[in-house]
């Protein structure tokens, strides 16, 4: 039998308790089975102690948007490596979307990917299903079947914007097994050979833009769509001040619709692209400082609901080529938490919020089935993310677990780091610098 | 080059204005060194009035041009260059087509470095392919043109042919008409017009004008936006009409050439709105009877054919320059 252990000490914030206290936290054969506040000790003595002095203890983190790359990618990452690398970044349930190779379109696939992650992940994966047949936007996907193989959600993400009438099949569709349909909202009309936002870089650079009306004008549809029929609808990588208007607007109609931001396109703008950057090249683009105020906004009035980081990763071959041939996308596990913690260090954001918007409310969204998540409830799996709020470090992506190394970040002093991740009560990630003792 | 006595009566030696391994974009150009791009230039007019052209300040140097794109005057006009220089010339074309698969960029230069080049003289179909090339080779990259971005040597023979004429730029009144979106020659001429002190006014269909100009930016230099063409040739200096591709009417952008033509050709009856001697320039190749009236091609006004002249020496002047700041 593993040793309990007690994570001695710590800020212990979890929203879903409205709990931040200093105390420490017992996780005995893998569940939450004590908490004490301040210096109490926890009944039984002999167990292990993680020393969380000065350190943030919260639920894990959960992400709802991440690409895994397996089955048909396996160079650009595998479930094992995407796992651990989803630990580095203190996050124990992963989401990953179906645009694999092939695709989750169907049960085999599915079970596929949940039978490796129970071999060979480090953390909890949770697969999102196609919603249609071989992400060709015909016909639906069977999501009855998916449904019972235990989908989160329902998306074409990687694929152009469904037509209207696909889209409406599925919000109505997808209600009868309350499942969510997430969208990546890109009017493909118009951002045909888009390499990055549409603006005075894209003129500068000589490339051509995506601009926010093409992101604007499908979460419109998607909301009527959804008001029409009832379904319930999950916007991803939510990044124009036009869309946060949009949504903040549908919400208060009532219509049934949550939304997502990536930490990049919270703190990361255009600009980034200047010297032809293929790490920087990620759909939705990079937008403008006045876009990053509306999303920032959004999430301290709730009109978006969660933070999910939108991995996507590639091979150094794969970004290394002119821009208009790189690959969309940023692996963002690794850095998820450090670069989120400079809206907290810049009054933007409170702790709180940000550690609510990253396991609480995501934990809402995928609701009760599959236990309770993103929380530090006693009887609960233990799920833990332990870090440090203050820490500087520099982004080294040879220090990456990820096989995606395409980070803008790489070489940057980010401050607040992931110390300690628990899955199910085992440590799958520790820094180097934290020592286990025996009480 | 082997001496500085060899060189010593062909040009001034670059002095330590000059601060580029690499010519990428005149975007990061100081006045000095377009300056001292004019002065070696007007040196490189004069070896070229010579019976025979040549000095050998490129020997032993070896120059590729490695062109994705089709090119005519560009090409040829820096393989002459480099001939006169007496530098070793070879080339290589890769079809446009061939850019998405096979070899990738990166590691032709790799070839090209391992082959011995000094500089490479790059054309490409996508913005920013010879920033890419610059981080990875050693030689020095001249951009010959990179997608819709940057052609910085025919932005700098586009000057000097107006310097000769117009000697100081400042208060000039610069006109582009015609596609901008699309025109890595006006975006390299806002640059360099605007470092000399000139003002540019861009006149073009919205549909061909790039998104963010003419507002309050940092990231190019202030322009005037006017889209009519009347108004924005009112009291012009220079005048410079751009190449028209006959797709951008099935792309959308445009209801018909056409319509194109009576909106923003440059005719002789517009052009009396620009002062009296106003030069009217084009890049080539010329789409006569699109968006330059024939008559002004080859009126009297016109120095187009001065452009394509003094494109040899202004790629030898860079050519003299780069190589003098490269390590011996």
């Amino acid at each position: 039998m593993i040793k309990p252990l007690l994570i001695k000490g710590g800020r212990i914030i979890d929203p879903s308790q409205q709990k931040d206290e200093v105390g420490s936290l017992l996780v005995t054969e893998g569940k939450i089975s004590w908490l004490g506040k301040g210096d109490a000790a926890p009944p039984h003595p002999d167990h292990n102690v993680l020393n969380a002095q000065g350190l943030v203890v919260c639920p894990g983190f959960i992400d709802l948007h991440c690409h895994l790359r397996q089955p048909g990618n396996e160079d650009k990452e595998t479930i094992a490596t995407g796992t651990r690398a989803a630990a580095r970044g203190g996050f124990t349930t992963i989401c990953c979307m179906p645009n694999t190779n092939p695709p989750l379109d169907n049960q085999t696939v599915v079970e596929f990917v949940k039978s490796k992650a129970a071999s060979e992940g480090a953390v909890r994966v949770l697969p999102i299903g196609c919603i249609s047949k071989g992400r060709k936007g015909k016909e639906l996907a069977e999501m009855g079947d998916l449904a019972a193989a235990g989908v989160v959600a329902f998306s074409d993400d990687g694929e152009p914007a469904l037509n209207s009438y696909i889209m409406r099949q599925a919000l109505d569709y997808s209600r009868a097994f309350d499942l969510p349909i997430t969208d990546h909202c890109e009017d493909t009309v118009l951002t045909e050979g888009g390499q990055m936002n549409e603006g005075i870089i894209s003129t500068k650079l000589g490339l051509r833009g995506l601009p926010n009306a093409a992101e604007d004008i499908i979460v419109a549809r998607d909301l009527a769509l959804a008001q029409l029929t009832g379904g319930r609808l999950h916007i991803a990588h939510t990044t124009t001040e036009g869309a946060v208007d949009l949504i903040r607007r549908a919400k208060e109609k009532g219509i049934r619709v949550t939304a997502e931001v990536t930490p990049h396109h919270l703190t990361l703008t255009e600009e980034r692209v200047i010297g032809y950057n293929t790490n920087a090249k990620v759909n939705p683009p990079l937008r403008t400082e006045q876009d990053i105020q509306a999303l920032i906004q959004g999430l301290n009035d709730n009109t978006i609901d969660i933070i999910a980081t939108d991995h996507a990763p590639h091979t150094e071959a794969d970004k290394l080529c002119e821009f208009a041939l790189a690959p969309f996308g940023i692996s963002g596990f690794e850095t998820a938490l450090g670069s989120l913690m400079s809206l907290v260090h810049d009054k933007q954001l409170t702790l709180v919020n940000l550690i609510a918007k990253l396991t609480h409310e995501p934990a809402k969204i995928l609701g009760n089935k599959h236990g309770g998540l993103g929380t530090l409830a006693i009887g609960t799996e233990a799920d833990v993310t332990v870090f440090d709020p203050a820490l500087e470090w520099v982004v080294d992506t040879r220090d990456f677990a990820s096989k995606g190394k395409n980070t803008p970040l790489a070489g940057e002093r980010l401050k607040g780091k992931v110390m300690a991740t628990i899955y199910q009560g085992k440590l799958v990630y520790k820094d180097d610098s934290v020592k286990l003792k025996e009480d | 080059m082997r001496t500085t006595e060899q060189i010593k009566p062909v040009a001034p030696k670059p002095a330590a204005t000059w601060q580029h391994h690499h010519i990428l974009d005149v975007d990061d150009f100081s006045r000095e060194e377009i300056e001292l791009v004019f002065h070696t230039t007007q040196a490189m007019k004069e070896v070229l009035s010579r019976p025979i052209k040549r000095v050998p300040a490129l020997r032993g140097k070896t120059l590729i041009t490695l062109f994705y794109e089709p090119s005519t005057r560009t090409r040829l006009s820096f393989e002459l260059a480099a001939k006169n220089l007496g530098a070793d010339a070879a080339s290589l074309s890769a079809p446009a087509s061939s850019v998405a698969k096979g070899e990738s960029l990166v590691d032709t230069l790799s070839t090209l470095q391992a082959l011995g080049a000094d500089i490479v003289v790059m054309r490409h179909p996508h913005s920013g392919a010879p920033y890419i090339a610059a981080k990875h080779v050693e030689a020095s990259i001249v951009n010959a043109g990179d997608g819709w971005h940057a052609h910085p040597t025919q932005a700098l023979l586009d000057l000097y042919t107006i310097h000769e004429h117009k000697g100081n730029f400042k208060g000039l009144k610069a006109v582009l008409i015609g596609d901008i979106t699309h025109s890595r020659v006006a975006h390299s001429n806002i640059w360099g017009l605007t470092t000399m002190g000139a003002e540019v006014t861009l006149c073009s269909p919205p549909t061909l004008l790039p998104a963010g100009l003419g507002g309050q930016q940092h990231h190019l230099p202030p322009v005037s936006i006017e889209h009519d063409i009347e108004l924005a040739l009112d009291g012009a200096d220079v005048v410079m009409a751009l190449r028209l591709q006959l797709e951008r009417q099935q792309s959308g952008l445009l209801p018909s050439i056409r319509e194109y033509i009576q909106l923003y050709q440059l005719t002789e009856a517009r052009l009396a709105s620009a002062k009296p001697d106003a030069l009217v320039l084009h890049p080539g190749p010329v789409n006569e009877g699109i968006e330059i009236a024939s008559a002004v091609a080859h009126g009297p006004q016109s120095v187009i054919n001065e452009q394509v002249t003094n494109g040899v020496a202004v790629r030898m002047a860079l050519l003299y320059i780069l190589a003098g700041s490269q390590k011996q």
